[in-house]
């Protein structure tokens, strides 16, 4: 198309919207479903992007525009564009989708509303969801996370590294003073599509990850391949003969014989069977062994993922809990806490379906952005105050529009910062208040930057300016009004839950356990390992050495035996 | 030869380790490679490395040997030329290729060498190289394309120690960093890469402390052992005993007026062993392409080709270098003498990956690909702005290109990539933000891809208008020789350079010049090459032919080369295509060539200046 925006947002050719119309006639022609803009720089001014969806509107009625100077108004033209076609590729379903939810869950006479939950763990309505799918690609790994917050805070931890393992995969991520880490990159296949969210990693590695020894090396990988749903692990009996992390945990006892509440009943001896192929390639003295080995080997995958949002990102592991949910989590979550350090170990009730509850205790979000490089030396605290507070009443509309009254709305800033010249941005929390008008705000910016720094790399680069790159506003409406639950009260002796004695495979032997129902569980029984918790949606072992007490909120507390 | 001084003299126990323990070691030595690329590209200045990757991490074995990395350099090399102690805390800085048995190959690349000590004794290595946007000398960016000898390179600083047990050489660096246009960049760029050899340091210094010392260097031997043993296994399943198989490729000119140079590598297995000969190469050129490579790591990119094929998710190591034995002669391409030109060595590293795919594909067509974008074009801009508030200030970019990857076994080669799978373009945006240009084109062209039934990646145009006055330097090749097709398909089209100047003329501009005067209103066109094609492209769908008529990639006209008939809307008419295909067929050779590398090299060079509006280089001479 002939247009041209220069990089500080002058136009450098016209917008030939007669040729607009020629383009978009000819995409008509060809039956296209949606459309997605990008033109260069038009972070820096988004006139033609504008003027082009009001000629769509014209020449394409009924078809969804997505402009990149809305998706994502940034810097970058490869990510905007990426991020906006995702938006726009998946918006036609996705709208159709939210349409047919939103009718079949309206109750007549009912005021009840349709919320999405957002990648960045706050909700917007299903219309804004249906407009911007690109929002809520990571709705599911934030809720857990968002889930996750709500239990620790009610067992007493504010700082805590969540570990959501399922089937195929497993997600991590770090939570700080109850707040999670945001990220700006998101990875769907092999695209990285930018759209704010809780900064969630994720591995390979879960419960039907395939155990395979390469003939060549001989050596014992676990995954990224996973036996999925169908057929499964060998133990489902549902025809899957290669063998599973869920296998190894069949074959070293850790799982009962019956899995959601007598849905999946598990074949030990086929599990066994898969198992044992792997002792025969690696040499290894028994199958045990050998499922001991694979539960090593994903344990440690799963390590390398929280290392990459801990330590990796200049966090001490042992400053930190552990909460550990999705159907496999509470079985791998003793092991992860030895190998992080971080204590307690957090098993919410009903982990299975934790994401659940973070959509049910989470409140309306808006947020709005806007790239703005500058360096500090062309700024001062009250220009970029006003352009804060823009971005604070935008982000406030979203939550005006669901009706939430102003003195409800809890305002948040946050920009992006680096060194003049630097490619990489470090996103620092604003205090509007540092802001006098006098240089304390970008004081204040400068040492949350350098701090970051440090942390991160472990040195700063003193001669260089800092550079501000995007800043950022969100409105936060109050949480729903759940109220939390709290399970009866009993002693330290656990028995009353006690519903078996079965026998485990740790430490490289055969060991008897206590096998307690959950569900019968009382605030401030004790239980000492080695011993497996059983629920409807998820098992929980207990290793040697290592205790876990019940919390009045339900959860379950591991801690190591001389830690108590 | 260096002392390694330590405190720790008991010596290590060798241990069994098990197979579980050595997959957790062997996952944690991966994580902490990468996670040295990631300190780095966030702390580095210049977008050289920090938007497009040009760096290079890895760890070794007490004795340097590479448990973990890409590829690169050679520690044991390095050890082997450097004179004095190493004691813990010290921290070693070269750019000088002729002092570290070419462990680095042009002054252009700042190597940081780091030793990892735990409880008083080497445990390892952690080592990483960059490259600097500017190392001073007499053209910005450093790379003169008419320098003959590496005095005109800038900066050479030998192997030193740039902390000394922890300590700072503040008065080296000074003295160093006042030779080069973009102090700033370069010390932000080798803080980044003494950052990431650290970070790498106390992740080795956490897997001694969880494991053992003893076991952690017990499985790095089993580590090597395992790629040692693997390589084995392979090396007889793929060669056949006695047997030479020999590739031979070009570099189009050397910058400096002469040209092709001819690069063979040949390949036979006697026993275990394979040797590698370079052998009926070129001799040492008078320009600065040569490219001086040890045998280390030709030992290294063989086992690239070889070893990820079998278990992609091993890591590849050192272990197997005793099986393979390398024959580089003196005084050559390869092996020149100091002080040779080395800065324009980029196309040499390219093209070396050209010659193992099209040495080693002979045996596999699994492993054969065509023919693709085997170099890492360079296009430099620097000046000062002459208007607005940065009036006087000095700019400088330093840029790599992309161009067209090579059709593939597994499909298409993909438009405008580089062929270095960790580099990113820099933005436009970015470009123009920080530089007086605009891009007004950075766009595949159609039909440069070869054809085949697996079609070769497009070059690119990248069109940069000029806002300030200036100086531009390019680096490029395959301007003359073509990027070869195989199994069928044809070769891709060659690279092209020109600048159509604010008052309407175009100027031809050679694929390696240095200090070509721009105004504001000059738009310089760099396009790249294409690349080769794989397979018979008459087998390919010929509605996906038309779908890529439709999406810009592939014109009208081009899609003959497929035997498909169709409209400029790619709609294909099938009768016209089945006839076109079955005529095709008959008039063509049967089988078809295993390599197509276009006309004979007497008729590209007879044509040239016809063709691309250049002279035709002189035959290369012996200059030692």
């Amino acid at each position: 198309m002939s247009e041209r925006i220069g990089s500080k947002g002058e136009v450098v050719t016209p917008l030939d919207e007669e040729d607009v119309r020629a383009k978009l006639r000819y995409l008509k022609s060809q039956g296209i479903q949606a459309l997605s803009v990008s033109l260069i720089n038009s972070y820096a001014n988004m006139a033609h992007e504008k003027r082009i969806a009001e000629i769509a509107a014209e020449e394409l009625p009924g078809i969804p525009v997505s402009l990149s100077s809305e998706v994502l108004p940034e810097i970058r033209e490869y990510e905007r564009a990426i991020t906006t076609v995702a938006n726009a590729y998946v918006q036609p379903q996705v709208s159709l989708y939210m349409d047919n939810l939103e009718s079949k869950v309206k109750v007549p006479g009912s005021s009840s509303k349709l919320y999405i939950l957002k990648s960045d763990g706050g909700l917007i309505s299903a219309r804004s969801a249906a407009e911007n799918p690109v929002w809520v690609m990571m709705s599911g790994p934030a809720g857990g996370v968002v889930g996750a917050v709500w239990f620790a805070e009610q067992a007493g931890h504010k700082d805590f590294l969540t570990f959501d393992m399922g089937g195929t995969s497993t997600d991590v991520a770090l939570v700080q003073g109850l707040q999670p880490r945001v990220g700006r990159e998101t990875t769907v296949g092999d695209l990285t599509i930018r759209a704010t969210s809780v900064d969630v990693r994720t591995v390979g590695a879960g419960g039907g990850s395939i155990a395979h020894v390469p003939a060549l090396t001989q050596a014992l990988r676990v995954g990224p391949q996973s036996a999925g749903a169908s057929p499964g692990p060998a133990a489902y009996g549902a025809g899957g003969t290669e063998p599973t992390v869920t296998d190894a945990n069949v074959v070293l006892g850790y799982l009962p014989s019956e899995l959601a509440g007598g849905e999946i009943s598990l074949d030990r001896e086929k599990a066994r069977e898969a198992v044992a192929a792997i002792m025969t390639a690696t040499g290894l003295p028994s199958v045990e062994a050998a499922a001991s080995g694979i539960i090593d080997i994903v344990n440690e995958n799963m390590f390398g993922a929280l290392r990459l949002v801990s330590v990796q990102q200049g966090f001490d592991p042992r400053d930190f809990a552990l909460v550990a949910f999705g159907g496999a989590g509470p079985l791998h979550a003793n092991a992860l806490g030895k190998l992080t350090g971080a204590w307690p170990v957090i098993v919410p009730p009903s982990p299975g379906v934790l994401c659940a509850y973070g959509d049910a205790t989470t409140g309306v979000r808006g947020e709005a952005a806007r790239t703005l490089v500058r360096r500090f030396g062309q700024l001062t605290d009250d220009v970029l105050k006003a352009e804060l507070l823009e971005r604070a009443e935008a982000a406030r509309s979203t939550l005006r529009d669901e009706g939430i009254p102003d003195d409800q709305h809890r305002i948040e800033f946050q920009v992006d910062l680096r060194y003049h010249g630097q490619g990489f941005e470090i996103p620092v929390n604003v205090e509007i208040e540092a802001f006098d008008g006098n240089g304390a705000g970008l004081d204040s910016l400068r040492k949350g930057f350098d701090a970051e720094h440090e942390r991160l790399f472990s040195f700063l680069l003193e001669k260089s300016e800092h550079e501000l790159v995007s800043i950022r506003a969100t409105a936060s409406g109050p949480r729903p009004n759940v109220t939390s639950s709290h399970i009866p009260a009993g002693r330290k002796d656990p028995s009353g839950a006690e519903s078996s004695t079965t026998e485990i495979f740790v430490d490289g032997s055969w060991v008897s356990a206590k096998v307690y129902d959950r569900a019968r569980l009382l605030a401030g029984n004790e239980i000492v390992g080695p011993a497996i918790i059983t629920e409807m949606d998820s098992t929980t072992l207990v290793l040697p050495e290592h205790f876990a007490s019940v919390h009045q909120s339900g959860s379950l507390l591991i801690r190591p035996i001389d830690q108590k | 030869m260096a002392r390694l001084i330590e405190t720790a003299t008991t010596p290590l126990t060798p241990v069994d380790v098990d197979v579980v323990t050595l997959d957790i070691i062997e996952n944690a030595l991966r994580h902490a490679r990468y996670e040295m690329d990631e300190v780095l590209f966030r702390t580095a200045l210049s977008p050289g490395i920090r938007e497009q990757h040009d760096e290079f991490p890895l760890i070794g074995d007490p004795e340097g040997k590479m448990v973990v990395g890409q590829f690169g350099l050679s520690i044991p090399d390095f050890l082997e030329n450097f004179e004095g102690e190493i004691h813990e805390g010290d921290v070693l800085l070269t750019s000088d290729p002729y002092s570290c048995g070419a462990a680095i190959s042009h002054a252009n690349d700042w190597l940081i060498v780091m030793p990892i000590y735990f409880g008083g004794r080497i445990v390892g290595w952690s080592s990483m190289f960059g490259h600097m946007s500017d190392v001073g000398g007499k053209t910005p960016a450093s790379m003169p394309t008419d320098a003959k000898t590496i005095f005109e390179e800038g900066v050479v600083i030998p192997p030193f120690k740039l902390y000394n047990k922890g300590v700072l050489a503040e008065d080296s660096l000074r003295i160093i960093l006042n030779q080069v246009r973009t102090p700033d960049w370069n010390r932000a760029d080798l803080n980044g890469l003494v950052a990431a050899c650290r970070t790498a340091s106390r992740r080795i210094q956490e897997l001694c402390q969880r494991f053992g010392v003893d076991t952690y260097v017990s499985a790095l031997n089993a580590l090597l052992d395992r790629n040692y043993r693997a390589m084995k296994t392979l090396l007889e399943m793929v060669f056949k005993e006695g047997e030479t198989l020999s590739f031979e490729d070009y570099i189009c000119d050397d910058g400096v007026g002469y040209g092709p140079y001819k690069l063979r590598l040949s390949l036979t297995r006697q026993g275990d062993k394979v040797t590698l000969d370079f052998s009926g190469s070129s001799p040492q050129a008078k320009g600065p392409i040569n490219y001086f490579i040890n045998e280390n790591l030709v030992r290294m990119f063989f086992g690239i080709y070889m070893i990820t094929v079998a278990d992609p998710q091993i890591l590849w190591n050192d272990g197997f270098y005793p099986l393979v034995d390398v024959i580089i002669p003196d005084d050559s391409f390869w092996k020149p003498a100091y002080p040779a030109a080395l800065n324009a060595r980029n196309h040499g590293i390219g093209r070396v990956f050209d010659l193992f795919g099209g040495l080693l594909g002979q045996t596999n067509p699994d492993l054969l690909n065509a023919a693709g974008f085997s170099s890492s074009p360079h296009f430099m801009y620097s000046g000062n702005y002459t208007e607005g508030d940065r009036a006087g200030e000095w700019f400088q970019l330093y840029s790599i290109g992309f161009g067209g990857i090579p059709g593939r076994p597994i499909g298409d080669g993909p438009d405008g990539h580089s062929l270095w799978p960790s580099f990113v373009n820099i933005p436009c945006e970015y470009l123009e933000s920080y530089y007086p240009m605009r891009i007004e084109r950075w766009e595949t062209i159609a039909d440069t891809g070869g054809a085949g039934l697996h079609r070769g990646g497009n070059g690119v145009d990248v069109a940069y208008h000029f806002l300030e006055p200036g100086t531009i330097a390019i680096h490029d090749d395959r301007w003359l020789t073509y990027p070869w097709g195989v199994n069928g398909g044809e070769p891709g089209a060659r690279g092209r350079k020109w600048i159509d100047r604010a008052d309407g003329t175009r100027e031809i501009i050679p694929s390696k010049v240095i200090d070509v005067p721009v105004y504001p209103g000059d738009v310089l066109h760099f396009v790249t090459w294409g690349g080769g094609g794989w397979g018979d492209p008459l087998q390919r769908d010929a509605e996906l032919v038309g779908l890529e008529v439709r999406r810009g990639l592939v014109t009208q006209e081009g899609a003959r080369k497929y035997g498909v008939i169709c409209d400029d809307r790619g709609v294909v008419d099938q009768g016209a295509t089945a006839s076109l295909r079955a005529e095709m067929a008959r008039n063509r050779p049967n089988p078809l060539p295993i390599f197509n590398m276009g006309p004979p090299l007497e008729t590209i060079l007879a044509r040239c200046e016809e063709e691309t509006g250049l002279p035709a280089p002189k035959p290369p001479i012996a200059h030692v």
